[in-house]
């Protein structure tokens, strides 16, 4: 049996600010196959540690010959930020696969990620609009559950990861071996995305995200309810609502919800989104509605619901307008851009709310209000006094511990490896998974490689007409179990085949060989051989009822092939001796019938 | 122009030449029918390849075979079954064979042999599996049959090691169907050993094929169906297949674990890996509650559903299905829903949350916390939060079903139902809400959950918002602040959705009723009245002011300080309520005022017995009747119907019955007085007007009978052989009437003919019914059958209107229950005096609300009558989604009536009522010598005639022509 080594690597956000903005990054090596798994960037550097430290991987020679594939779970940029960096400026030119959902975002995000460190930032050995567009070229579109061969070993698998629109857990394939690798995904169904599902795959590698690994969320009941009620209370009191978003992911969840909560409440109250690369991103929502939740699925026919009735495009001057108005602008921080101006209009009136849905990063002003601070120093030592009522809803889109067990449970692997989180979080789920799954776990640190031996099992060609003879024998329920077979294995050209020991002669034109043993069997007996013989022949017949005992004209007696032949010595005429001859075949009985020829025959009845 | 119409009539012209054709053929199809089996053999024979006689046998299987035949057929079959060489066939013979066995008054066990004979030989695994599905139909024809039974059981067996999947699953469904436990079976079939059929079933489940593993968990199901009981060893196997690979095998397992634990639910068994032991319904029960968190959406729901029906489990296991460990970062942390507990009872409710204060709290022990919960943790949980809404449902019912059982259950699952509320899909809010309503006797709404459940009234379907008027109707409310609430909230209700108006009344009639001590503090403030100033005085017609009264009148009723607080003007209201909306306004003890009805209120509850008394008496008076004279006959009749008319108004419960009586005796009122006519005594020809009486009455007695027989709910087999009897009757006297009135000879030979065949058909349903119908006209007529069958019209007639006075009257024995079908249609109310526009020639949508009582299957027979001005009728049929059911017995029709007319001048006025339509044949048992091949179903399931059973409604319109 051959060991398989598993080489795997990863980089963890070292420090820094989120949890999950760290760079993914892995390399498996399975069967003598290289493939990458996503290759983020990091948003918290503007330096070289922001891409993944790619001479990791090959010291001499191209990235294109080293690896046979690259697979983007996602479109979030820690997980496909360095895309264009990767294949146009450090150079690979094999395919990269990623979903139809992802192939299409993935883009807008780059260009978006690119206008801002280039045109804002003003950083120089960037990759440019024409590298993203290189890069996508060599996209290649999987569907969902659909096995894409990459070449004529190794397959992958999508699975639906939740998470965002086309997120998907990938099952990599070689031969017997597999690997699964989840990305980001979420167990639990949101107001437009499914859960995540995977078969009973049992792979021998489980790769998973472990963000949440230490947390058991609530009920996401509750905080929609409890976001709605708050919406709505402050629109029934006449004042504005600002949601601070990232302009993909929960964006679209929140509207949905508003959307929905609008139409069933009948409520007049206009909403806003802020432009841009929003409309683009709502307009690939509204294409991809297989991605989507039961919900959605089951109603587009009567009406997409990302066609929003209820939620139109924002204006500049609509801040300044009368009346309530709930308004999504971007970004999610508060740090800069649309959201910050329509914070610093609104803050001043107790009547408003911001609800911030996310995290914030320490530093920004989103951070600060939600750690309480009311006064707030802008730039140009204006200080901006904040009146209007901070909320703080967490919408996220991770699998929490339970459902991290969950995924495992489904897919029954052999070996689980933990990423993306945070060590200390890691290991208590690490010891949770070997207690309760009994499945050994690894945490590789940054730049760690994990080797798995696997056990290989090799697929045996068996000719029908051998089977058939051989189930003959058994009993048909028990058919799982392994079952002793006889036959003759051929190893011929690189396949094996198990045949008849018959066809397996006839094949190798050999001539059949038979094995003989004989035995001597000493016998106190006086009378005539001819006698002897009949005795033997009637103890054996007694004895041995499901055989077939003969007596030969010649005076030799034969149990099924087995001979025995009755002689005198001249020396000792008192005793005489049978010579006992059986093939190799039957050595079983041939040795039964010798022990029990050497106890004697019983004493004849004068 | 001139050329097409030309086309049109010709093409006309050939459609009706094609029609005709077709008549043509299908007489000749009937002729041909008698000689089946000889003309499948000659065209079987006449076959040439496979296919030929493939479709020979497709054609044959389109026809139904009569009982007598069946057995040459078979014969016929088997018979090329053992030369047929073509496995395709061979399969569609046994198919056919299966078929013909079940064949109702044909005893298959003739073909047994046969059958089994051929399954010895056969080879193809698809014919056998084929075969084996024909022995089944076989035994389950038999199953008195223990010798039978016994040998297809051993057939099975013999053939369950057969490679094939299809084969093996037959042979378990046959064990299953036919198998039995006992091993004391009497051993009249010698040589054949009873087969402990459990174990051999068992053996399977762990088969290759999941496909058979399903099969033998189905058969194992259905030897639990059949009665006969399982033994608890295989429980353990069960469990073991609920970790299969394959869902449709977990489903079933899931199902068979469920029936274990139903069949023991107090034995105990181990918990693996520690000492313990628990009974085995909670453990089936966290193993199935396992499954609620399973890969496919199918055993979920099947999971989730079964969890509802095992009441016997443990009150601890219960209430661990709620439950779920919340942490964050390895600390513990509070849900929201036991945040909104604390705050509520700390006093300090919903005052805007800081953020953090969902921050947690202590520390969590890593050893302790259990990330897969091996018992029932928060299954629930999980399956409320499911990603497909089939799953959700199914978990709202089964939290129902449990919460109904157990209310310290009911209390805790609150929470996690007002959430349900809010979800996305309107199905799942609607059955959450439902359930909410069926569990509220055992909770009481805090002020925070009330909140919650308030918020949905705004929703915008009309279904959600009553099904929770509803549900506020039944409710607790724990504070006066909460019944303000509940009423602001109701009034925001009212003034968006002003179609909702009665409903909330009525919400507020229980909701005042209910807690007459949280409503009297809140008196001033709702009616505004001012210990030193008068304030105005309200708008009487302000729905929203009424609302406010109906609240406060019913809270009155309970409560005798009230009055004492209201003005001048709310007693005058009072009055003026209590007359228009007498249903929502009780009568008060008013002081300075007389109380009318509250005299007349006690005596009626206790008079329950004797009125009904009075209903047998009166009742039995009559049916002593054939003693007296006709005039005094008639007399009684006269008053006994108006007592009962009148007892039915005054007893709701007794109106039914007494409604029913009254119909039947007016029938045989009618009937007298068509009988008693002087002018039956003179020669007929002069009296042709004057017949129109008794022909009158006839044709009233049909359509009382129609009613009596499709209006009622209850009505029983014996009470519709006595309306049946009536109406024979009535036919009868039609039958006089004709024979009187019409000259010549050759339609009465018709008529007569069609008569005699109803008596016959009389005879033949109602055979098990005819000796309690002694000294009926039946009765009679029977008697003189053989007379009658070879006299001419005439004397038939004769013959019938003697026996038709001479017979008795019969007595209508009551039903158990009996509730006429009624509808009132709320909407529209007719009172509108805008008249609804609309260009001619399009059509206009009404909106058409009803509520039904008493309906059997509305989906099928209430339909929508139009009727206009110039006289044209329209009847629609409302869509079966259209129909909720709100309640046992109760329906409503919420539905869109498309008009269209041509212009009109002025508007006018049209009528919409509802019509019970009905079908005579379908409560007959159907008979056998009619073949359901001959009759289309079309015919059978038509209309034969409507009732209508509603007031109906006027309709202003005004269709205007078209501008051009």
């Amino acid at each position: 049996m051959y060991g398989t080594g598993f080489g795997c690597l990863r980089w963890l956000a070292e420090g820094g600010a989120g949890q999950d903005v760290g760079r993914s990054c892995i390399l498996v090596s399975i069967a003598g196959k290289n493939v990458m798994l996503d290759c983020g960037m990091h948003m918290g550097f503007n330096d070289d540690r922001r891409f993944p430290d790619f001479s990791y991987i090959t010291q001499n020679g191209r990235l294109t010959d080293f690896l046979d594939c690259v697979i983007i779970s996602h479109f979030h940029l820690d997980h496909c930020g360095a895309l264009p960096y990767f294949s146009e400026m450090v150079g690979y030119d094999g395919p990269i696969y990623m979903t139809h959902p992802t192939q299409a975002i993935c883009p807008i995000l780059l260009e978006d990620y690119r206008k801002i460190a280039v045109d804002k930032k003003g950083e120089a050995n960037f990759f440019t609009s024409q590298m993203i567009k290189d890069c996508m070229k060599k996209v290649v579109a999987v569907h969902l559950h659909q096995t894409v061969q990459v070449d004529d070993e190794l397959e992958i698998k999508a699975y639906y990861a939740g998470h965002v629109l086309g997120a998907a857990m990938f099952q990599i394939k070689v031969g017997s071996e597999s690997v699964v690798y989840t990305g980001d995904y979420n167990m639990t169904p949101d107001r437009h995305l499914g859960a995540a599902w995977i078969d009973k795959c049992r792979p021998n590698l489980l790769i998973t995200e472990s963000t949440y690994a230490t947390t058991i969320r609530d009920s996401k009941r509750c905080r929609e309810r409890d976001f709605l009620k708050k919406v709505h209370e402050t629109v029934e009191h006449g004042g504005k609502v600002l949601i601070p978003v990232f302009a993909l992911g929960r964006a679209q969840e929140l509207c949905i919800l508003l959307e929905t909560f609008w139409e069933r409440m009948n409520l007049k109250v206009p909403i806003y989104f802020s432009t841009g690369l929003t409309e683009k991103a709502n307009h690939y929502y509204k294409l991809f509605i297989p991605w989507t939740n039961q919900k959605i699925r089951k109603t587009f026919v009567q009406r997409n619901m990302f066609e929003f009735k209820h939620i139109k495009a924002f204006d500049r001057a609509f801040a300044d307008n009368p009346g309530p108005m709930v308004v999504f602008a971007t970004p999610g921080m508060l740090h800069a851009g649309q959201s910050l101006q329509i914070f610093r209009k609104w803050a001043g009136n107790e009547k408003n709310m911001v609800i911030m849905p996310g995290y914030c990063v320490q530093g920004t002003v989103g951070h600060k209000i939600l750690s309480g601070q009311r006064k707030l120093e802008m730039e140009g030592r204006q200080v901006l006094e904040v009146k209007m009522q901070v909320e703080y809803m967490s919408f996220s889109a991770h699998a929490d511990a339970k459902g991290i067990m969950q995924l495992v449970g489904q897919a029954e692997p052999e070996n689980v490896l933990l990423v993306h989180g945070e060590a200390k979080k890691m290991e208590f789920l690490k010891q949770k998974i070997e207690q309760e799954l009994r499945v050994s776990c690894y945490m590789p640190a940054n730049g760690e490689t994990v080797t798995l031996p696997t056990s290989l099992s090799i697929p045996v060609g068996i000719s029908l007409g051998l089977l058939k003879r051989e189930m003959a024998q058994g009993l048909l329920p028990e058919a799982k179990k392994p079952r002793l077979l006889h036959g003759t294995l051929i190893m011929k050209d690189s396949n094996f085949r198990l045949v008849s020991s018959e066809q397996a002669l006839k094949e190798l034109g050999l001539a059949e060989h038979q094995l003989r043993f004989t035995c001597r069997v000493h016998l106190h007996d006086t009378r005539k051989e001819q006698e002897t013989a009949l005795r033997v022949y009637s103890h054996l017949k007694s004895i041995l009822k499901e055989h077939c005992v003969q007596h030969l004209p010649d005076g030799s007696v034969t149990v099924e092939s087995i001979l025995i032949q009755a002689a005198a010595p001249s020396e000792d005429p008192g005793t005489k001796v049978l010579l006992v001859s059986w093939t190799y075949q039957d050595e079983e009985l041939g040795s039964f019938l010798t022990s029990l020829l050497k106890k004697g025959l019983p004493q004849a009845p004068s | 122009m001139a050329a097409h119409l030309k086309k049109r009539v010709y093409e006309e012209f050939t459609k009706v030449v094609q029609q005709q054709q077709e008549e043509i053929a299908t007489k000749k199809l009937r002729l041909t029918k008698p000689s089946k089996s000889a003309a499948l053999h000659i065209d079987l024979c006449k076959a040439t390849s496979p296919a030929d006689a493939l479709q020979y046998l497709l054609q044959f299987a389109r026809k139904p075979v009569e009982a007598e035949s069946v057995e040459g057929v078979v014969r016929i079959l088997l018979e090329h079954y053992y030369k047929e060489n073509d496995p395709s066939v061979r399969l569609k013979i046994a198919s056919l064979l299966g078929l013909l066995s079940k064949t109702t008054g044909f005893s298959p066990d003739c073909i047994m042999d046969d059958a089994i004979n051929i399954l010895q030989n056969e080879k193809s695994h698809q014919v056998l599996a084929q075969l084996l599905d024909t022995l089944l139909a076989i035994g389950t024809k038999l199953p008195e049959n223990q010798a039978i039974q016994m040998r297809l059981v051993d057939v099975a067996c013999q053939h369950l090691t057969d490679t094939s999947h299809g084969v093996r699953n037959k042979c378990l469904q046959l064990l299953g169907n036919l198998g039995s436990l006992e091993k004391s079976v009497t051993k009249d079939a010698e040589g054949l050993a009873t087969r402990d059929v459990q174990k051999i079933i068992g053996d399977y489940f762990s088969d290759q094929d999941p496909r058979v593993r399903t099969a033998a968990i189905k058969a194992m199901l259905q030897l639990h169906e059949r009665g006969l009981k399982l033994h608890q060893t295989i429980y353990n196997q069960a469990c073991k297949l609920l970790s299969d690979d394959y869902e449709q095998v977990r489903s079933a397992a899931v199902q068979l674990i469920w029936v274990v634990s139903q069949l023991y639910p107090e034995s105990i068994v181990p918990i693996p890996s520690s000492n313990e032991e628990i009974r085995l319904v909670d453990d089936a029960f966290g193993k199935i509650c396992h499954m609620v968190s399973d890969g496919s959406w199918v055993v979920r729901v099947q999971a989730a559903k079964l969890l509802g029906s095992m009441e016997q489990v443990s009150s601890h296991f219960l209430e661990q299905t709620l439950d779920k460990k919340l942490m964050s970062d390895l600390r513990r942390k509070r849900t929201a829903h036991e945040r909104a507990k604390e705050l509520y009872s700390s006093g300090e409710f919903s005052s805007g949350r800081k953020w953090g204060d969902d921050a947690p709290k202590e520390e969590v022990d890593t050893g302790a916390v259990n990330l897969i919960e091996s018992g029932a943790c928060g299954a629930f949980v999980h399956g409320l939060e499911d990603e497909m809404y089939e799953v959700r449902i199914a978990a709202v019912e089964a939290l129902c079903m449990l919460a109904q059982s157990s209310p310290s259950f009911a209390e805790k699952c609150l929470d996690f139902l007002v959430d349900m509320f809010n979800d996305e899909i309107e199905e799942v809010r609607l059955q959450s809400i439902h359930t909410m309503r069926k569990i509220s006797n055992n909770i009481t709404l805090r002020e925070d959950q009330l909140d919650t459940v308030l918020a949905v009234l705004e929703d915008s379907s009309r279904d959600i918002r009553e099904a929770l008027h509803e549900l506020l109707c039944c409710t607790n409310v724990s504070t006066k602040e909460g019944i303000h609430l509940a009423l602001v909230e109701l009034l925001k209700n009212l003034t968006k959705y002003p179609t909702d108006r009665d409903s909330i009344w009525k919400c507020l009639k229980f909701l005042g009723s209910r807690h007459p001590t949280l409503v009297l503090p809140l008196v001033p403030e709702l009616l505004s009245t001012h210990p030193f100033f008068d304030t105005a005085e309200p708008d009487m017609d302000d729905p929203a002011y009424i609302a406010v009264l109906v609240l406060i009148f019913n809270a009155a009723k309970t409560c005798p300080t009230m009055p004492a607080l209201f003005s001048d003007h709310t007693f005058r209201h009072y009055a003026y309520l209590r007359d228009s909306l007498s249903h929502l306004v009780p009568a008060l003890r008013l002081p300075g005022r007389k109380l009318v009805s509250s005299a007349v209120s006690p005596s009626i509850i206790s008079q329950e017995d004797p009125s009904q008394q009075f209903l047998q008496q009166s009742l039995e008076r009559v049916y002593s009747l054939q003693h007296l004279d006709p005039q005094g006959a008639q007399e009684l009749l006269e008053f006994t119907i108006r007592d009962l008319q009148r007892l039915g108004e005054l007893q709701s419960e007794l109106a039914g019955v007494a409604d029913f009586s009254a119909t039947y005796l007016r029938c045989q009122l009618l009937l007298i007085k068509a009988l008693q006519e002087k002018l039956w005594n003179v020669a007929a020809p002069l009296y042709l007007k004057q017949s129109d009486l008794a022909s009158a009455a006839a044709k009233q007695i049909m359509e009382e009978t129609y009613k009596m027989e499709f209006m009622y709910s209850g009505v029983e087999n014996k009470q519709v052989v006595i309306i049946h009897h009536m109406r024979l009757q009535a036919k009868a006297l039609q039958l006089i009437v004709t024979a009187r009135t019409t000259r010549g000879l050759d339609p009465l030979f018709g008529m007569c003919e069609k008569f005699l065949q109803e008596v016959d058909f009389f005879q033949r349903y109602f055979i098990t019914d005819l000796p309690h119908l002694q000294d009926s006209f039946v009765d009679k007529l029977l008697d003189l059958m053989p007379r009658l069958m070879t006299s001419k019209p005439a004397e038939v007639v004769k013959i019938l209107q003697t026996t038709l006075r001479q017979s008795a009257f019969l007595h209508l024995p009551l039903p158990e229950q009996i509730h006429k079908a009624s509808a009132t249609i709320i909407e529209p109310a007719g009172e509108s005096d805008n008249p609804l526009r609309f260009t001619s020639g399009l059509v206009v949508a009404l909106d058409v609300d009803a509520t039904l009582e008493h309906v059997q299957d509305p989906q099928n027979t209430v339909k929508v009558q139009v009727l206009y001005p110039d006289g044209q009728a329209q009847m629609i049929h409302p869509k079966p989604a259209d129909f909720r059911n709100p309640g046992p017995g109760r329906h409503r029709l919420i539905t869109q009536v498309y008009l269209s007319h041509t212009a009109w001048t002025e508007p006018c006025q049209v009528e919409v009522r509802l019509l019970l339509s009905y079908n005579s044949s379908a409560r007959i048992p159907k008979c056998p010598w009619m073949e359901g091949g001959e009759v289309s179903p079309q015919v059978e399931t038509s209309i034969e005639g409507t009732i209508p059973f509603s007031k109906p409604v006027k309709v202003y319109i005004m269709p205007k022509p078209a501008r051009r």
